[in-house]
């Protein structure tokens, strides 16, 4: 059995320590050694995008990061997006509009809306189509997924 | 227009609102425990070694030095099921069917599938498990395989079965063959129906296996106690099926087996068997340990679903004045590995839209070795569909007729008789049809170059089956629900709303939980489009029951005769005294003090399901230079006898097309001629982004189902059924050659221009 590494690392703005192995996904180490099991695999090899993280300020699909590589990281999972006040607005959004089915998917789809509209407010639905078409979902055919990232866009300006 | 727009013709307080889920905060927070989730103490990962073959002899297995392997705690093969054990004698008539089911959780003398389970590990970690399965050592006299029914169905075929026998019309034939079953359904004189059309047009269809796609992959987590008590945790739409599968595979008591349905990441049909969990409770017996089995994306492809490919032939017969008189089809479906594709549905179906006086339709069951096929929405009916719709429009075409207009003349409606038999009850097809014909999209006319429009209809029966609920009052006038159906889609609510409009209270006062199997009376699969319906029924009943113990509680309280007491909108009175008088809440609240609490119970089997249909406009657009078709637009009508729910109906529909776009423009397993799957990934088994495509437009048709209290017909299934023919007929018209074969992807339509 492979040594386990050490890494020291920043989650949902907690100071986090945790011991891996070399060969262990972020993915792994967010489920399996930290329990935070709202971040979830679809597929582990990047094209499904259920697993999505913000990593240092960008999106990814934490299957394809390895858990030695979070040193001196800032991470946010889907566990981060809610605060102790309630749901953020994209949550809101989400939930409001049915834009979940069976749910699989929705974590990595509020992280990666989020990530968006953080830096682009006014997307609009072809900039939408185009930043979610790493995000799968089976159930819904994206249409109220789309109409519920709109919807947060007139939440989070109110 | 509006997007989404409902045609109500009836109002309640609850039904027919868009309320939140229940479970929508939990699923939005990341809170929410799917299977993949389940952690025990002492759990253990399970890895299942899979065939690298399509189709060879397994001569021997050495597990050894996975066994040896440090971290490992046990090995399973398919001498450690039952059926290893167990004589021909002793099984009888079930022998058969024991052997297939086991045979497809564990392979023993053939592995039928590349992707088929030949041994299992379980370690102290899933890298460790991949690691020991790696030291199985397994020898293989590797046949040709049979890969289509058209191969399968060759007389010199490689035989999947050598104690295959076809069921020919009911029949057993003295010859082992990949033929499983050779069904038929008749109606009238097809030879008379054909010399009385003017036109008369045969085709032949092909579609590819396609799969189910939900995005969770299977998971499973069994505890095998030693008193034998084995408790599953699971990813299913039927935890009350997986026990059973799970009992007899295993040969165990169905009452000693407990199967907790977990959160499920969709399913679409894909999660009925009980592929991993028989697995998992063997790797527990043996370890002593909880085991967790978990498949990854690949092992989904390789192993689970998919959708029957198929070879199809209609000839349908027409008058000048549009009027079908005969319709001759040949349907062979894929079985996969072993047999039971849903053929029979697909011939049950393929006409069901129309008033058809001479038919005559033949269906084929062949196993093939690829994964034994799953249902998929509607299973069976997409693909028939496929290719009668797409007959009728070639014939509209060369007849110049609308399509709407032809669909109207042939329509089925209430008293038309089905070709295998039953007689439609109240039906909504003429009003799903008359609203296209009235819809925005389908008055626009479609201009441009290299643009087509195709329209098509579908059929589902919907189901009923076996549905139980309790309810129980809480002191502060709010009730629990509890029910045995699966939530994949927003069914908590749709059950909830129904609770609540019974009793008169508020939708937020029904507090829905779905419990495991020793928890509630059986309850079916989430399936069938059976859930609003039929669970919905029994929460009806559950409140029924209630309303009933509560105006017996009224009575005693105010001790007056029962029949004094009456029970409108959630208030409680009696007929007579205007003095006594309770709300529901205020009834709760002395309930304890009074005789003690209330629940209510129903176990049931409505037969009231009413049929589904819907009828859907695509336009498309085809790139000419690459083959690349774009949806351009695309508004789907459905009756759902009673939207529930109508943000989950519109919900549904959306999901259900866009499956169905992508079974026409690009999904299909694609094999290499040793039968070994080549696309098993989300890279390049392309289901649809959010990027290719655009809204989809949704008409709720609302005519009431007579066999349900609120009118609910059941949605989920018919939304997949005409996307395939609606985009085949709308690429045909934007190129000007038919589509006869399915996926209708780049390469295969710059192949049907040239």
């Amino acid at each position: 059995m492979p040594g386990l590494v050490h890494v020291s690392t920043t989650i949902n703005g907690n100071p986090t320590d945790f011991l891996c192995e070399p060969r262990q996904s972020l993915l792994e180490v967010l489920r399996d050694v930290l329990g935070m099991t709202g971040t979830k695999e679809g597929c582990n090899d990047g094209n499904c995008g259920a697993c999505t993280v913000m990593f240092d300020g960008r999106i990814v699909t934490s299957c394809l990061v390895l858990g030695v590589e979070a040193q001196g990281k800032e991470i946010t999972t889907i566990e981060g997006v809610a605060s102790p006040e309630g749901l953020h607005p994209v949550q809101q959004a989400f939930l409001e509009n049915a834009a979940l089915q069976c749910g699989i998917c929705t974590p990595g789809f509020i992280v990666a809306t989020k990530a968006l509209l953080d830096r682009e407010p006014d997307a609009d639905e072809g900039r939408i189509r185009h930043w979610l078409a790493g995000n799968l979902c089976r159930c819904t055919g994206y249409d109220k997924i789309v109409r519920a990232v709109l919807d947060a866009e007139e939440k989070m300006k109110a | 227009m509006a997007s989404n727009i409902v045609l109500s013709e009836v109002e309640y307080n609850v039904v027919g609102k868009r309320h939140l889920r229940p479970d929508g905060v939990d699923k939005v927070t990341g809170r929410a425990q799917y299977g993949a989730d389940v952690q025990l103490t002492g759990l253990l990962q399970g890895k299942v070694l899979r065939s690298p073959h399509a189709h060879a002899r397994i001569k021997s297995i050495d597990t050894s030095a996975a066994e040896a392997y440090p971290g490992v705690h046990a090995v399973v093969t398919a001498a450690d099921l039952s059926f290893a054990s167990l004589s021909r004698e002793q099984l009888g008539g079930d022998y058969q069917r024991v052997k297939f089911a086991s045979n497809h959780v564990l392979a023993s003398e053939k592995a039928l599938f590349k992707g088929h389970p030949i041994a299992a590990v379980a370690a102290e970690s899933q890298h460790v498990a991949e690691e020991a399965v790696k030291l199985i050592k397994v020898e293989y006299e590797v046949l040709p395989p049979a890969m289509t029914v058209r191969q399968a169905m060759e007389p010199n075929a490689s035989l999947l079965h050598e104690d295959l026998f076809t069921s020919e019309l009911g029949e057993l034939s003295d010859k082992p063959s990949n033929v499983a079953s050779h069904m038929a359904f008749e109606t009238g004189d097809l030879e008379q129906g054909v010399q009385q059309a003017d036109v008369v047009l045969e085709r032949e269809f092909e579609t590819a296996s396609v799969h189910q796609g939900y995005i969770e992959p299977h998971n499973s987590t069994a505890f095998w106690n030693t008193d034998g008590q084995l408790n599953i945790w699971c990813s299913t739409q039927g935890p009350f099926v997986v026990r059973t599968s799970v009992a007899d595979i295993l040969r165990h008591p169905v009452s000693r087996v407990k199967v907790t349905p977990m959160e499920i990441g969709g399913g679409f049909g894909g999660k009925i068997t009980a592929y991993l969990e028989p697995i998992a409770a063997l790797l527990s017996r043996k370890s002593g340990r909880p085991v967790k089995v978990l498949m990854s994306r690949t092992e989904v492809f390789e192993a689970s679903g998919p959708a029957p490919g198929t070879w199809m032939k209609v000839k349908l017969g027409v008058t000048n004045e549009g009027k079908i008189t005969a319709a001759d089809i040949f349907l062979a479906f894929e079985a996969g590995a072993f047999p039971g594709s849903p053929v029979m549905q697909g011939a049950a179906c393929a006409l069901a839209c129309y008033d058809v006086p001479n038919a005559r339709i033949n269906g084929y069951d062949v196993v093939v070795n690829k994964p034994k096929t799953a249902a998929y929405r509607a299973p069976g009916s997409p693909q028939a569909a496929f290719a009668v719709e797409s007959v009728i429009d070639e014939i509209c075409e060369q007849m110049g007729m609308d399509p709407v207009e032809f669909r109207l003349r042939n329509a089925s409606r209430e008293g038309v008789r089905r070709v295998e038999g039953p007689v439609f009850r109240r039906i909504g097809l003429v009003e799903c049809l008359e609203a296209v014909r009235n819809h925005d999209h389908y008055k626009a006319p479609l201009e441009g170059p290299n643009r087509g429009r195709g329209v098509a209809a579908g059929f589902w029966f919907n189901r009923g089956f076996q549905s139980a609920v309790n309810i129980s009052v809480n002191p502060d006038g709010t009730v629990n629900l509890i029910e045995g159906s699966v939530d994949i889609g927003g069914s908590r609510a749709s059950i909830a709303q129904q609770a609540a409009e019974t009793l008169g209270i508020a939708y937020e006062d029904v507090k829905p939980t779905v419990v495991d199997t020793d928890s509630i009376g059986y309850t079916m699969v989430t399936g069938g489009s059976r859930t609003t319906f039929a669970t919905g029924w029994a929460a009806i009943e559950a409140a029924e029951d209630v309303k009933t113990q509560m105006v017996e509680r009224a009575a005693r309280i105010w001790d007056t005769p029962i029949e004094d007491v009456q029970y409108i909108d959630g208030v409680l009175s009696h007929k007579s005294d205007p003095e006594l008088r309770m709300t529901f809440r205020e009834l709760a609240r002395q309930l304890l003090g009074t005789g003690g609490g209330i629940t209510g119970a129903s176990n049931v089997d409505p037969s009231g399901e009413g049929n589904g249909f819907g009828v859907h406009i695509v336009d498309v657009e085809v790139d000419p230079d690459t083959g690349k078709t774009t949806i351009l637009r695309y508004t789907a009508v459905q009756d759902a006898g009673k939207a529930i729910h109508p943000s989950y109906v519109e919900g549904q529909m959306q999901g259900g097309v866009v499956q169905g776009i992508g079974w026409a423009l690009n999904e299909e397993y694609f094999f290499n001629d040793q039968g070994q799957m080549m696309n098993s990934s989300f890279l390049d088994y392309r289901m649809p982004t959010a990027l290719d495509l655009p809204m989809i437009d949704t008409v709720i048709v609302e005519v009431a189902n007579p066999g349900h209290p609120y009118g609910v017909r059941g949605v989920g299934e018919v939304p997949i059924v005409p996307p395939l023919a609606a985009i085949g007929s709308a690429i045909s018209h934007a190129v000007g050659q038919r589509i006869d074969r399915l996926p209708a992807n780049p390469g295969a339509v710059l192949e049907a221009m040239s």
